[in-house]
């Protein structure tokens, strides 16, 4: 075979190499960023972890781990600190907030995407996003002063009824609560939670909901039969989105909860949560292993947090098998 | 007047954009008389008239007039991009749910104005049943759910059985139920393109429309179910009227009873350049256009 019979096809090989390669060195570019991203955000983490752990060790050290988190007295004036009360109020607090918002934003994502007729999504969607440009110490000022009385009678009503029953629900009703923490956290996690869903409606796509249409469906069968069982992992993962901000909320759950370092038998009595002790305390925190306690308390939301966030994603994966990662 | 007649305004004056130009005044009811030459047609079960439509500010039909008869197979085709499919969305009103698309002009089913305020989009959907160009099953359904959810969402038929029954029969008209009969409970986007495109068919089946719109219902099939498709267009064309898009030049030869021949005109807005019995419209086109796309010389 002669030289020039050859040539071509050597030149042929080699671009192909050529590609191959540059496809490569792109290929672990990006990895290696994403790569070190992920570790720096685990180092972060981890630091932050390690650091709050040794502050607070002389608190673990007298009460142990387990009895720090799971004890359910704290009282600074006798240096006896446990942590329960405020897991609890972070937990009930978040889950009824969820439990009120999740339904709303959802239902508000459908009107946006598939229900509302087309002139009136734009005037909602725009004031459910100034929902989500509000202060969170005006939402705080506002419950306190407004919300706070304004849900006197349904309190009352719930605890005179179905509060004789159950003990959850039952009086007194002092105004301030875990009940009205979680209607505040409610308000305010609706326009992230809404926002997030309806982009998630938003995608679904096009020949689908046409497909319901076209079968002669109704806009609510197309959110019926399309866009909640397509969106329903993105749904998730607004949940969760929703359930940090809720878990992280400091002012306004303050203003509102009543700030009792007892756990309430009812929702209609006064508590606190995580955040709200550590932010109401921190400043006055004189007494013996009081501001050693309250970063313990720091180190139990971090992991609350991340507890939540991990049962999140594994509900999620559940639902799509798995099959696509982050969010 | 007849289509014949309108020839003579067409060649007369080709700028597309003159209304008159491609209207083609037939008068609802009596049938043309190219179109009575072949098989023994129904009478005209949707009427077109000035039809034009727009996405956003751009117009992509212009002035569309035409019949479209019942128990017959009407075909559309021409180039892309020339309103096929666009038209085929204004005869079941899916042309308006597309954000800023509009349209104007008359689309009348048996008489009634479809557009008219006071009929429910859904009725008119019900009645005029449509096959998408893309297959497009509900993925988060199983391939008996996605036949059987026409049948849900408009009440069609009562029980178990009845469902069943419908879901097989549509299955098997659709030349689907012997590849699927095992795996019914299996996602509907398990199945191949090709086999989508038939579980469309038996879904739009499933909804027991008067009219049958399928956008080139058999562009992902081999050969076996194109012709298991065409065969059950001939068999529905005595209970339907079909309107079939189709880039497939043997196919409208085939399979339709009447052509229609759509062309873009130089604003690019789609047009009717000529509508005739199939026959006719293949071997002695009228004009000059049609004879050139048919024959493969442009398109
Ligand atoms: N949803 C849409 N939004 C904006 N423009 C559109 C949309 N759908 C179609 N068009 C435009 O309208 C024109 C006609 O499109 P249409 O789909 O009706 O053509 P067609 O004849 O069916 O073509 P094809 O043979 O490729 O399917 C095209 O120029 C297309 O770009
Ligand atoms: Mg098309």
């Amino acid at each position: 075979m002669t030289e020039s019979a050859r040539a071509p096809e050597q030149r042929g090989a080699l671009d192909l190499a050529g590609l191959r390669r540059r496809r490569w060195t792109g290929d672990l570019a990006f990895r290696a960023i994403l790569s070190a991203l992920t570790v720096a955000i685990t180092v972060v983490l981890g630091l932050m972890m390690i650091e709050s752990f040794i502050s607070a060790s002389p608190v673990y050290q007298k009460f142990g781990i387990i009895g720090f988190v799971t004890g359910s007295e704290w009282a600074p004036s006798f240096t006896i600190y446990g942590a329960w009360p405020f897991i609890y109020g972070t937990l009930v607090t978040s889950f009824l907030g969820l439990l009120i918002a999740v339904p709303i934003s959802v239902l508000i994502a459908l009107l946006l995407t598939d229900l509302a007729p087309a002139r009136l999504r734009g005037p909602l969607g725009i004031a459910v996003d100034l929902l989500a440009a509000v202060p969170s110490v005006v939402y705080g000022l506002w419950g306190l002063l407004v919300l706070v009385p304004a849900m006197r009678p349904l309190e009352q009503g719930i605890a005179g009824t179905l509060g004789r029953v159950v003990p959850f629900f039952g009086p007194p009703t002092p105004g301030s609560s875990y009940f009205a923490a979680g209607v505040i956290l409610a308000i305010m996690i609706v326009p992230i939670v809404s926002a997030v869903t309806r982009e998630v409606f938003a995608s679904t796509p096009r020949i689908q909901r046409e497909a319901v249409l076209a079968l002669g469906g109704t806009r609510w069968d197309v959110a019926r039969t399309v866009t909640l069982p397509i969106g329903r992992a993105g749904l998730l993962a607004a949940v969760v989105l929703g359930l940090g901000r809720a878990i992280g909320e400091t002012i306004a759950v303050t203003l509102v909860i009543g700030n009792s370092d007892n756990i309430g038998k009812s929702i209609f009595s006064p508590g606190f949560t995580l955040a709200s002790v550590i932010a109401n305390e921190f400043n006055e925190a004189t007494e013996t292993l009081h501001p050693e306690a309250l970063i313990a308390l720091g180190t139990v939301l971090l992991v609350v947090s991340v507890i939540v966030n991990a049962v999140a994603i594994g509900i999620r994966n559940r639902f799509t098998g798995g099959s696509r990662s982050g969010f | 007047m007849t289509i014949r007649s309108v020839r003579q305004k067409v060649t007369a004056s080709p700028a597309p954009n003159e209304a008159e130009a491609v209207a083609i005044q037939v008068p609802v009811g009596e049938p043309s008389a190219s179109a009575a030459g072949g098989a023994a047609l129904g009478d005209v079960a949707i009427t077109v008239r000035d039809l034009s439509a727009w996405y956003g500010a751009r117009r992509v039909i212009r002035d569309v007039s035409m019949d479209i008869r019942s128990n017959a197979i009407t075909a559309i085709i021409g180039p892309s991009g020339s309103g096929k499919s666009t038209l085929l969305r204004c005869l079941d009103r899916m042309h308006e749910v597309v954000p800023g698309a509009r349209s104007s002009g008359k689309v009348a089913y048996q008489g009634v104005d479809i557009y008219d305020p006071e009929i429910e989009p859904a009725a008119v959907r019900r009645t005029i049943g449509m096959v998408f160009q893309q297959p497009n099953p509900f993925p988060t359904m199983s391939i008996y759910d996605n036949v059987a959810a026409p049948a849900r969402f408009n009440g069609l038929v009562k029980g178990k059985a009845a469902q069943d029954e419908l879901v097989e029969r549509c299955l098997r008209q659709a030349a689907l139920w012997d590849e699927v009969r095992d795996k019914l409970g299996h996602g509907g986007t398990s199945l191949s393109g090709g086999q989508q495109q038939r579980l469309c068919i038996a879904r739009t089946l499933a909804l027991q429309p008067k009219v049958l719109l399928m956008d080139e219902p058999c562009s992902a099939l081999d050969p076996v179910a194109t012709l298991q498709i065409e065969q059950l267009m001939s068999n529905l064309k005595s209970e339907y009227t079909i309107v079939i898009v189709t880039h497939n030049m043997q196919q409208a030869s085939r399979v339709s009873d009447i052509t229609a021949f759509f062309n873009m005109g130089p604003d690019r807005a789609g047009y009717l350049v000529e509508l005739d019995d199939t026959r006719t419209l293949f071997t002695n086109p009228k004009n000059q256009l049609t004879e050139d796309y048919v024959s493969g010389r442009f398109g």
